[in-house]
């Protein structure tokens, strides 16, 4: 299913909360194997954003694909018709997301975590999913952690068992929502080697982020969201190292 | 502590030498008095009721005896069982709707269950009960079918038997209670989970089923515990409409002998005896359900 369009293609997207416009026209787009880091003030809308690429919102205007299928629609002439809740599920199931809370499902250990989706939603069969957890769990680091519930692990380890969740689905393109903000300072360093080990992979990353170092050294693009839109986005050395627009200037000293 | 032993201590103090002397120091704690004094009176209040139950002849050990195994008693305990049971899982069911109901977003599903919870437990049980047990005088016949339209089938008042009329009191009554805890639950499983498990392409009915509903029960199993003790209490009001469980049993023997002491102790036995295995169930489950959830597990 190989296709030249981008991965996400974004064009005019809006999405409001009642009277709150939070998304005011996004175009972004991220090509195959790229990541692209996400900055910007709080409330700026890039939680929003990254949940109208799976879903989790739906976009009230504008143009939202990924890998070439509508987000939430379906095209029938000029209408866009809204999909049936299996299809939505379907598509969601190729994308991969990584939050700030890590939100493990508490009941299950961190095995019958990564194994969740591939039994539930890829109707493996128990044993083939069992090994593919374990393969993943020691591909973050966590083989010997395999049986413990969450709540005996610490943050880093939890959010690492998010990652191997969300790689359990094999996704396209796997989107992290401040993955290391709730991390105590000397755990970020493991959660951002498996985020870079996943970048070298050519994994398609969309990473709202707070941590420059890391946009800097990792992402093909860097895009400064303000206010609802995209005010700037290059390079991580136009944008963080040569910002042209002032919004951009300000945000950047603010955060150091 | 034995490991500390073999490094010198680091602040060397007058009498070092003699370490081991200092540790062997016995420890010596002090007795409360007036502890002892309050335990003693209990003893003996408590010595002096089993004495007194016990020798007293009123109490006629050997009539609650005679009847605590008696077939009467035993078919009696089996109806109050039955009814425990099949009422809390009707609850139960309905109890699950109603909260679905009372999570959705449709306005209108909101405002029934807000109507049905407030005839429910805004009236005595006592009364649905006689209500229920009477409505066969209030609608002799209830004809089933669509408004307007044919009649499908007819349920005759008769058809209404007395233990019928206690199952869907006793049912419709706690279903307006388990749905209040049933919400809570899913109520305080938080939104990550439910959304985790969407972004991972699960479907809505899934997501309730294998991640919001299993630690849901958490909250649920508790409180549903204590509903299936207090139900089992509660069904002694099915009495009142002549429907021969525990008490009702018990009620029939002691109408003809007038040993009502007797009996009604027997009665309390065997409630006790359920409500004791009850308890030690609820027990195990909440073990099983705590996992993931404790500091130690
Ligand atoms: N479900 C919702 N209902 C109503 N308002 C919402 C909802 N979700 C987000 N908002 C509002 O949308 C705005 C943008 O929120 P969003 O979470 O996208 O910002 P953000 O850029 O991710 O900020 P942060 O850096 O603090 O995470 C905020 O004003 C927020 O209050
Ligand atoms: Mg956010």
């Amino acid at each position: 299913m190989t296709n030249n369009e981008p991965m996400v293609w974004a064009e005019g997207v809006m999405k409001s909360f009642g009277s709150l416009q939070v998304l005011k026209g996004i175009d972004l787009v991220v090509d195959r194997g790229q990541v692209v880091c996400l900055i910007g003030p709080s409330g700026s809308g890039k939680s929003t954003f990254l949940r109208c690429i799976n879903n989790l919102e739906t976009i009230d205007g504008g143009w939202l694909s990924v890998d070439g299928e509508l987000v939430g629609y379906n095209r029938e002439g000029d209408c866009l018709i809204e999909l049936r809740e299996k299809e939505a599920a379907a598509r969601r199931a190729h994308i991969g997301m990584v939050f700030q809370h890590f939100n493990l499902f508490a009941h299950k250990t961190a095995l019958k975590n990564v194994m969740e989706g591939p039994v539930a939603v890829r109707r493996m069969k128990k044993d083939a999913a069992r090994d593919l957890a374990m393969d993943l769990l020691d591909r973050v680091g966590l083989k010997d952690k395999a049986d413990v519930f969450p709540n005996r692990l610490s943050g880093g380890q939890q959010q690492r068992v998010a990652i191997a969740r969300a790689l359990a689905m094999e996704p396209k393109l796997i989107l992290f929502d401040e993955p290391t903000s709730a991390l105590d300072p000397e755990l970020v360093g493991e959660v951002l080697q498996v985020m870079r080990d996943l970048a070298k992979g050519g994994m398609t990353m969309v990473v709202v982020t707070h941590e420059m170092a890391f946009a800097r050294e990792v992402a093909d693009t860097v895009v400064f969201m303000d206010g609802g839109v995209v005010v700037e986005q290059g390079s991580p050395k136009e944008v963080l190292s040569a910002p042209k627009m002032a919004r951009t200037q300000d945000f950047l000293q603010s955060v150091g | 502590m034995t490991t500390v032993n073999k490094e010198a201590p680091r602040h060397p103090s007058p009498g070092a030498g003699k370490r081991s002397e200092r540790e062997s120091l016995k420890i010596v704690r002090r007795t409360s008095y007036g502890r002892l004094a309050a335990d003693t009176a209990l003893a003996l209040f408590v010595f002096g009721l089993i004495w007194m139950s016990a020798t007293n002849p009123n109490f006629q050990w050997d009539v609650v005896f005679k009847y605590l195994t008696s077939a009467i008693i035993l078919k009696g305990l089996w109806t109050t069982i039955e009814l425990t049971v099949i009422s809390m899982v009707l609850g139960t069911i309905i109890g699950v709707f109603l909260a679905l109901m009372m999570l959705s977003e449709d306005r209108w599903l909101r405002s029934f269950v807000a109507a049905y919870k407030w005839l429910f437990r805004g009236t005595p049980l006592l009364v649905q009960l006689i209500f229920w047990f009477n409505i066969s005088a209030l609608y002799p016949e209830i004809d089933v079918g669509l408004p307007g339209g044919e009649t499908l089938f007819t349920l005759s008042g008769n058809a209404i038997t007395p233990f019928m009329a206690a199952l869907l009191g006793l049912a419709l009554h706690e279903s307006a209670y388990m749905a209040e805890i049933i919400r809570g639950g899913i109520l305080a499983v938080g939104q990550g989970q439910s959304e985790a498990a969407t972004a991972i392409g699960m479907r809505r009915l899934q997501v309730y089923w294998r991640i919001t509903l299993p630690q849901a029960l958490r909250v649920i199993v508790p409180a549903t515990g204590n509903q299936v003790i207090l139900m089992l209490k509660t069904t002694s009001l099915v009495s009142v409409i002549a429907l021969p469980e525990l008490l009702y049993s018990a009620q029939t023997i002691y109408a003809r002998t007038f040993e009502v002491i007797p009996l009604l102790i027997v009665a309390s036995i065997w409630y006790l005896t359920i409500c004791s295995l009850l308890s030690v169930g609820q027990y195990f489950l909440e073990h099983k359900l705590g996992r993931g959830f404790r500091s130690t597990n």
